[in-house]
């Protein structure tokens, strides 16, 4: 398999995962804020702060609202993390793989960037966005699918499950980070009510409410739901999943030894670690670790397969 | 019932399936039949199962954008075939055959000992004002002298039914998978008049490619290593570079997959390191194809390619170089070129043509331009075709003083009233001016492939400049008469 094929793939399928996460996002947060009483300050802003890219929302916009900031992340073409960037980047690196990927992925990951064009005014109305975030939620999971279904699962299928599973791990820490930051300690006596939403919403952010209630079954509250989203082996958004898939991918790979050792440090670190006994500060500082060893798995895959690496 | 042959009208114009009005040539009698028959709702469900084929086939073209990315368009397709003979195929093959065997050995002789030159019948002057020249091919002697080997003629036929070879395209032929598809398309929607007809099949086109491609190793492997090298997916021809690189089981690579080492050997990155490659199937143009030797500038190609090509590393289809004899001053020698290497008089003919550098020819085309085509020597991406009864008092004037001033880099041709076909317009039939393009492969031999991709005007008064671009295309049939 050629090496740029190879790269087109992983970050094809980074992308759709990460418009896929962001609308997600978005949507927990419409939710959480209507919830929340309106003295909790839950505020739009942490979306940025998730996304990494509050200097250059500082530099674009004026005002701190919901209506600039939900602009900012759909459909601002100068925010490269925007979900409309995101899919148009994803599409350009579909665009060379069209001999690679089965022809009607290849249409759907079209369709899902031009719907998505087209309809953004509607996507940013109140009362439209819930639809227009799920539309684009159900595309990205058709792409999954599809892929999942027809594509020839060899080099180049691994390289796919790769980006995915990177960029969940990636969005899976950043949400923790920032929304447990932003949630009232666990302690709180005031709003007790409200600890229980919070924790909830993360949940949801990530999808894993009805996984954990099924399977942790235990009250939502923060050292349970930690464990959940670092360590469960068996839920597909959780850290330690993810790590486990990029490990399988890895082992049918050729010149694999850089990349396994430390996707299998990513692993132990998670494990073994106990995450919900941290405090928020030191949370942080551990999910900064894990960040930064996502970097470097991503980087030793670049420079091993990538003609960028070469 | 609504197609009548008796009311379309063939005006004492050679028509391609009708001898006169209401009567088929008799190739075409069986198709014409069947045709009358149809009735209006049947003609929409032909329709609209062709076209439903085209889209599942993936018959596009790529229209890119920066704003809206790519988008595929389908090429409008018509469910009436052409049909010719085999009879005159024979003829059309023989006569295709000659004219790229002559190509090739004046190809050679170029690059090599010039004796064309230095016997006179071809002026050195064409090749010094030929920006289709490149000094950097001389000397290199490719697999069995053949430089041309995918190759792509355009014909067209005059109102009294006489062809014409209209161009050679010899650099990078295109369009070959609309003709593959084409076939496919109508194979699916007409399986019952197929069954009537003994048409020659086009679908070895593939593998006759790998095997030409596979055999212009220089690595005598069992499987040597074959690469389509495209200029990327932003070009409105990735689709077909995409196509054939399926069809042959090649790699598509484009320049920055490539990679030529100090010992001039050429090798692709992939996943597992470097492998080494064989032979590239080039579908960007020779000029970008290296940046060390041709314009310093390509990111398309690759540096150290023509190294490795020199000392027969690698093999190059077509070479770099051929574009030489795909140049329309040198079209115009064409027919001395057959007479000089081979011995043979064309066995078909060139479109008039009138060299500007010429004094009488130049003189002959300043006082008639108003009824000419004017073309440009070196075929380039926009070659401005100057049609002159489309063109203003100004366009004229200004062309004069380009003519007077360059007269080597323009040649003009007459007009040729174009043979017409019926086409379905709506649920009618409609005369429309056509030509054909045929695809040759050049190996140890020359193999034309026995069909082709006719393209019909769009509307009825096209002037079709003695070419149709972005017309309607057509499955060609080659049949067999016996066998009706």
């Amino acid at each position: 398999m050629l090496a740029r094929i190879a790269e087109n793939i992983y970050w094809m399928a980074r992308y759709i995962e990460r418009a896929e996460n962001t609308a997600r996002l978005i949507n927990v947060t419409t939710n959480l804020v209507l919830d929340l009483p309106r003295r909790t300050n839950v505020g739009w802003e942490y979306l940025v702060e998730i996304q990494g890219t509050e200097e250059l929302y500082d530099s674009l916009y004026e005002y701190v609202d919901e209506k600039s900031i939900l602009k900012f992340i759909i459909s601002d073409t100068k925010n490269p993390k925007s979900i409309l960037n995101s899919l148009q980047t994803a599409t350009e690196h579909a665009s060379s793989l069209r001999d690679i990927i089965p022809r009607e992925a290849w249409e759907q990951i079209n369709t899902l960037y031009s719907t998505a064009k087209l309809n953004v005014q509607s996507g940013l109305t109140r009362k439209n966005r819930h639809q227009y975030l799920h539309s684009i939620i159900l595309g990205a999971q058709t792409i999954t699918g599809q892929l999942a279904g027809t594509m020839y699962q060899d080099a180049g299928y691994d390289m796919l499950r790769m980006g995915r599973n990177l960029e969940r791990a990636d969005m899976t820490t950043r949400i923790i980070d920032v929304r447990s930051a932003d949630l009232l300690e666990d302690e709180h006596e005031d709003l007790p009510p409200y600890d229980n939403i919070q924790w909830v919403s993360v949940l949801k952010s990530l999808t894993g409410y009805q996984m954990y209630r099924r399977i942790v079954q235990v009250q939502v509250q923060r050292r349970e739901v930690l464990k959940f989203l670092f360590q469960e082996r068996k839920f597909p958004r959780s850290f330690y999943h993810s790590m486990c898939e990029v490990e399988s991918c890895l082992l049918s790979l050729p010149k694999n030894q850089d990349c396994i050792d430390i996707v299998n440090k990513l692993q132990r670190f998670v494990i073994k670690k106990s995450p919900e006994k941290l405090s928020q500060d030191e949370l942080h500082i551990y999910i900064y670790k894990l960040q930064f060893n996502l970097n470097k798995m991503h980087t030793c895959i670049a420079q091993t397969y990538f003609i960028s690496g070469t | 019932m609504s197609i009548r042959w008796g009311s379309y009208k063939v005006k004492g114009i050679y028509d391609e399936l009708m001898r006169v009005s209401g009567k088929p040539r008799e190739a075409a009698k069986p198709l014409c039949d069947f045709l009358r028959t149809l009735t209006d709702k049947e003609i929409s469900e032909y329709k609209s199962a062709a076209n439903l084929a085209t889209h599942v086939t993936g018959v596009t073209f790529t229209v890119y954008n920066q704003e809206e990315g790519s988008l595929e368009r389908v090429w409008p397709f018509d469910i009436i075939p052409r049909i010719i003979a085999s009879t005159e195929w024979h003829t059309i093959e023989s006569a295709v055959t000659q004219r790229i065997n002559a190509l090739n050995l004046f190809i050679h002789d170029i690059y090599h000992d010039q004796k064309i030159i230095k016997d006179k019948v071809f002026p050195l002057d064409v090749l010094k004002h030929s920006a289709n020249f490149h000094e950097q091919c001389i000397g290199i002697t490719p697999a069995n002298n053949i430089w041309a080997h995918i190759c792509g003629l355009d014909l067209v036929r005059d109102n009294q039914g006489s062809l014409y070879v209209t161009e050679d395209n010899l650099r990078i032929p295109a369009d070959v998978s609309y003709m593959l598809e084409n076939r496919l398309v109508m194979q699916r929607v007409f399986p019952d008049i197929y069954a009537e007809y003994n048409i020659l099949p086009v679908d070895n086109y593939a593998s006759q490619l790998h095997a030409m491609l596979a055999a212009l190793s220089p690595r005598k492997t069992a499987r040597p290593v074959i690469v389509v090298l495209t200029p990327g997916s932003h070009y409105a021809t990735y689709f077909e570079h995409s196509y054939l690189a399926q069809q042959i089981g090649a790699e598509l690579v484009e320049g920055r997959d490539l990679y030529v080492d100090g010992d001039n050997i050429v090798y692709m990155r992939t996943i597992d390191g470097f492998t080494r490659i064989d032979v590239v199937y080039r579908c960007v143009d020779e000029v970008l194809i290296d940046p060390e030797v041709f314009n310093p500038d390509s990111t398309l190609g690759v540096p150290g390619l023509m190294r490795a090509w020199r000392t027969g590393n690698i093999a190059l289809a077509n070479a770099p170089g051929t574009g030489i004899a795909d140049n329309n001053t040198v079209y115009s020698y064409v027919p001395a070129i057959i007479k000089y290497y081979l011995d043979e008089e064309p066995k078909i003919n060139n479109v008039e043509t009138y060299r500007c550098f010429n004094k009488s020819d130049r003189e002959y085309v300043l006082a008639n331009l108003e009824n000419l085509i004017v073309k440009p020597a070196n075929i380039t991406e926009d070659c401005g075709i100057f049609i002159g009864p489309q063109a203003s008092r100004a366009q004229c004037n200004s062309l004069k003083r380009l003519i007077k001033n360059d007269p080597y880099n323009y040649i003009a041709q007459p007009i040729l009233d174009l043979s017409t076909t019926p086409t379905l317009i709506g649920n009618r039939v409609e005369t429309r001016h056509l030509d054909l393009k045929l695809f040759a492969l050049a190996g140890n031999k020359v193999q034309v492939t026995p069909g082709g991709l006719t393209r019909a005007a769009l509307s009825s008064d096209s002037l079709a400049a003695n070419s149709v671009q972005h017309g309607i295309s057509k499955d060609t049939w080659i049949v067999d008469l016996e066998d009706i």
